[in-house]
């Protein structure tokens, strides 16, 4: 009895030192996951006395827990809407850290070169219009590929997501009919196709299923070497997916104080059209000044070296004068 | 307290053989007296009836049994009242026509819970209708003609489908069984069968069909593994009585054992009908995901189950949380109305017949 006394009693005493750690919780979107926990550790090895945990329980609950107050951070793909911001309980600053981009597989057989998609072969396939590959649109755009006769199934995101809302935003941009038929939406009324769950559920679908055309995360896409189109941009180019073609949709766009920018179909000759910015919600005035304080080092840290190390992971970073901004935001905006 | 070793006494409470020693309460002056008094009289009736040594454990094991059993109905009426409490918003919006409507918009906040209602029910009974006879034919294999020496080996790999994960059917079912449905079996179902209106449409392999032979092969172990059990229940007797009047052997299978263990196959087939009603793994990665009805059995849908764990993480707006919480809702009450249906089917079937080997 004595003994197991004692070493409690050891135990904490040594527990207090670790005690002295500060641990910030923050949930939020699942697409800047990895990066962000590769962040949060990097960081934590070097200041060991902040420890920070995130969870990735998708932008919604992020947004819903950052409003309530029960997480000191948030994480969304979708910038909060202006209800979202007028009935919420904290006010928070949108603080952008890393890009995605949105690309359309497709499984043609017979067919494994790429095939260029604009605008209006997108939205007419999406609308449900155009029903098969052998459509005189999709032939005027790609006047070297044969394509089969074959009937085009579509395939969407059944879950609530990010690459959705990037994905409708776009179709929202270049077409009025899908504005005002189905609009943009992390989960939205598909006029056509098949759902799967996850860029994993679309993927297995686009593999097993001819005539199938979806879209998928470009990281998804890298990762899994899975063949891609390229899309046509504002500037008539057509542009494939890369980091760089992402990167470069940010920068020609005029950046709002408050951080919340679609990005889709932009101007700029590289830029590629269907891309976003991921956003942390950082409260403004946070409750626990020692917290917040913490908080705003993180995220300067991370708009500063941890750009560094996002191409690893196969994010777009931002460009240099987005996370500028971005900086001076914070240190200005953050008390 | 000394009893007198009766041999006609069966054991537990015994009877004493002489009166209570303690006086007869007459005359308590106030209340507390009184109290006493009736504390004293039930401590008595407690020595009375228990032998010394169990008195304590008996009680306290009967009022724990009595909380085990009074909880499960709590957590029933507390997850009914979450979530009539949580729907709350949707309820008011949109009032009875929730369960009637037909269109899911979350861009513009109309909600209609419809098309999940009829998949999952579509689904489900698809399941059972090819699940039923593959497993009372299994059970009957297994306890019947089986040779003695492969029954264990058997019902060992029939036990092993309830052990896979749904995620694993899901992916089963997306990487190996929709190919094969859409390059074979569809065809050929649209071709002998296509007339009934039930098996036309575009082909995706993918869609209702495949979601009800998923949920078949995960409901035959449930049925099969009761139905096994409750046939090996029906006494021997019943079997030679049948065989002794002159019967073949698929007469007295049917009439000597199904006939008897008819509840508890019934029984056995309405906890399968509960778990593809509550499916969702799986089925979300088989039927489409596409919120529409569609009499082809071809064609994608979507079921209750699916779309809350596809879009509840998502959700941002409190009128789409309410309208998903409201689909749990309905979930909940498809599945008690189904069950009761189910029970009331079970009570007119065994009416006025009494009781033979209930199981």
């Amino acid at each position: 009895m004595n003994r197991a006394l004692r070493v409690l009693f050891c135990i904490f005493t040594l527990s207090a030192g670790v005690m002295a750690q500060t641990t910030l919780n923050g949930a939020g979107a699942s697409f800047p996951n990895p990066i962000y926990q590769k962040w949060f550790s990097e960081y934590h090895n070097l200041h060991p006395d902040v420890q920070v945990n995130y969870q990735s329980v998708g932008s919604g609950a992020g947004i819903r827990q950052v409003q309530a107050g029960t997480v000191d951070f948030g994480a969304s793909d979708g910038p909060m809407t202006d209800e979202q911001i007028a009935s919420s309980k904290v006010k928070v600053l949108h603080v952008p850290t890393v890009l995605g981009a949105v690309v359309p597989a497709y499984n043609i057989p017979g067919v494994s070169q790429e095939v260029k998609f604009t605008g209006e072969i997108l939205a007419g396939i999406f609308l449900g219009k155009i029903t098969n590959w052998s459509d005189g649109t999709i032939a005027k755009a790609n006047p070297d590929i044969k394509f089969p006769n074959q009937n085009i199934t579509v395939v969407h995101r059944s879950d609530g997501s990010g690459t959705s809302y990037i994905f409708t935003d776009y179709l929202s941009k270049i077409s009025s009919d899908w504005a005002n038929t189905t609009g943009k939406g992390t989960s939205v009324k598909w006029p056509v196709g098949v759902g799967g769950k996850g860029n994993e559920g679309v993927a297995g679908t686009i593999r097993t299923l001819p005539g199938a055309v979806g879209y998928i995360e470009l990281i998804y896409a890298l990762q899994n070497k899975i063949n891609y189109g390229s899309v046509k941009n504002a500037s008539g180019q057509f542009i494939k997916a890369s980091l760089e073609s992402t990167t470069a949709a940010a920068s020609g766009v005029k950046m709002p104080a408050d951080f919340r920018v679609s990005i889709t179909n932009p101007p700029g000759k590289t830029a590629y059209p269907i891309a976003s910015f991921t956003w942390l919600l950082i409260p403004t005035n946070p409750a626990d000044k020692n917290k917040g304080k913490l908080l705003k080092d993180l995220v300067l840290w991370c708009l500063d070296s941890g750009e560094a190390m996002v191409s690893a992971l196969s994010y777009a970073p931002l460009p240099k004068e987005v996370a500028d901004k971005a900086k001076d935001a914070v240190k200005q905006q953050v008390k | 307290m000394p009893e007198s070793p009766n041999p006609a006494n069966s054991p537990g409470p015994v009877e004493p053989a002489q009166k209570p020693v303690t006086a007869i309460p007459t005359l308590a002056q106030t209340a507390t007296e009184r109290k006493t008094v009736a504390v004293s009289s039930a401590l008595e009736r407690i020595r009375r009836t228990h032998p010394r040594s169990s008195r304590i454990p008996d009680k306290t094991f009967a009022l724990l049994i009595l909380l085990t059993g009074l909880s499960v109905f709590a957590i029933v009426v507390f997850v009914a009242w979450e979530l009539v409490d949580k729907s709350k918003l949707s309820l008011h919006q949109f009032g009875f026509s929730f369960f009637w409507g037909r269109d899911w918009d979350p861009v513009n906040d109309q909600y209609g819970a419809l098309p999940f209602i009829y998949g999952t029910l579509v689904s489900s009974f698809l399941a059972l209708l090819i699940a039923v006879p593959l497993s009372i034919g299994v059970a009957v294999f297994i306890t019947e003609m089986c040779p003695i020496r492969l029954r264990p080996i058997i019902s060992f790999l029939v036990e092993l489908l309830a052990a896979i994960p749904s995620v694993i059917y899901g992916l089963w079912g997306v990487f190996a069984l929709a190919p094969l449905l859409r390059e074979y079996v569809e065809p050929f179902l649209a071709k002998t069968l296509g007339w009934t209106g039930f098996f036309n449409g575009p082909m995706y392999g993918i869609g209702m069909l495949a979601a009800g032979i998923i949920m078949s092969i995960m409901v035959i172990p449930i049925i099969s593994s009761i139905t096994r059990e409750v046939l090996t229940a029906v006494p021997q007797s019943q079997r030679e009585a049948v065989l002794a009047l002159g019967a073949t052997r698929w007469e007295m299978i049917r009439m000597g054992v199904l006939r008897n263990a008819r509840i508890g196959i019934v029984g056995g087939i309405i906890l399968g009908l509960g778990r593809a009603l509550g499916e969702t793994m799986a089925v979300t990665m088989v039927i489409g995901n596409r919120a529409e009805i569609s009499r082809s059995l071809f064609a994608p849908g979507y079921t209750m189950a699916s779309v809350i764990a596809n879009e509840f993480t998502e959700a941002t707006g409190d009128l789409y949380l309410s309208a998903l919480v409201e689909i749990g809702l309905a979930l909940f009450l498809v599945t008690l109305i189904v069950n009761a249906l189910a029970r009331l089917l079970v009570w007119t079937i065994t009416r006025g017949q009494t009781g033979r080997a209930s199981a």
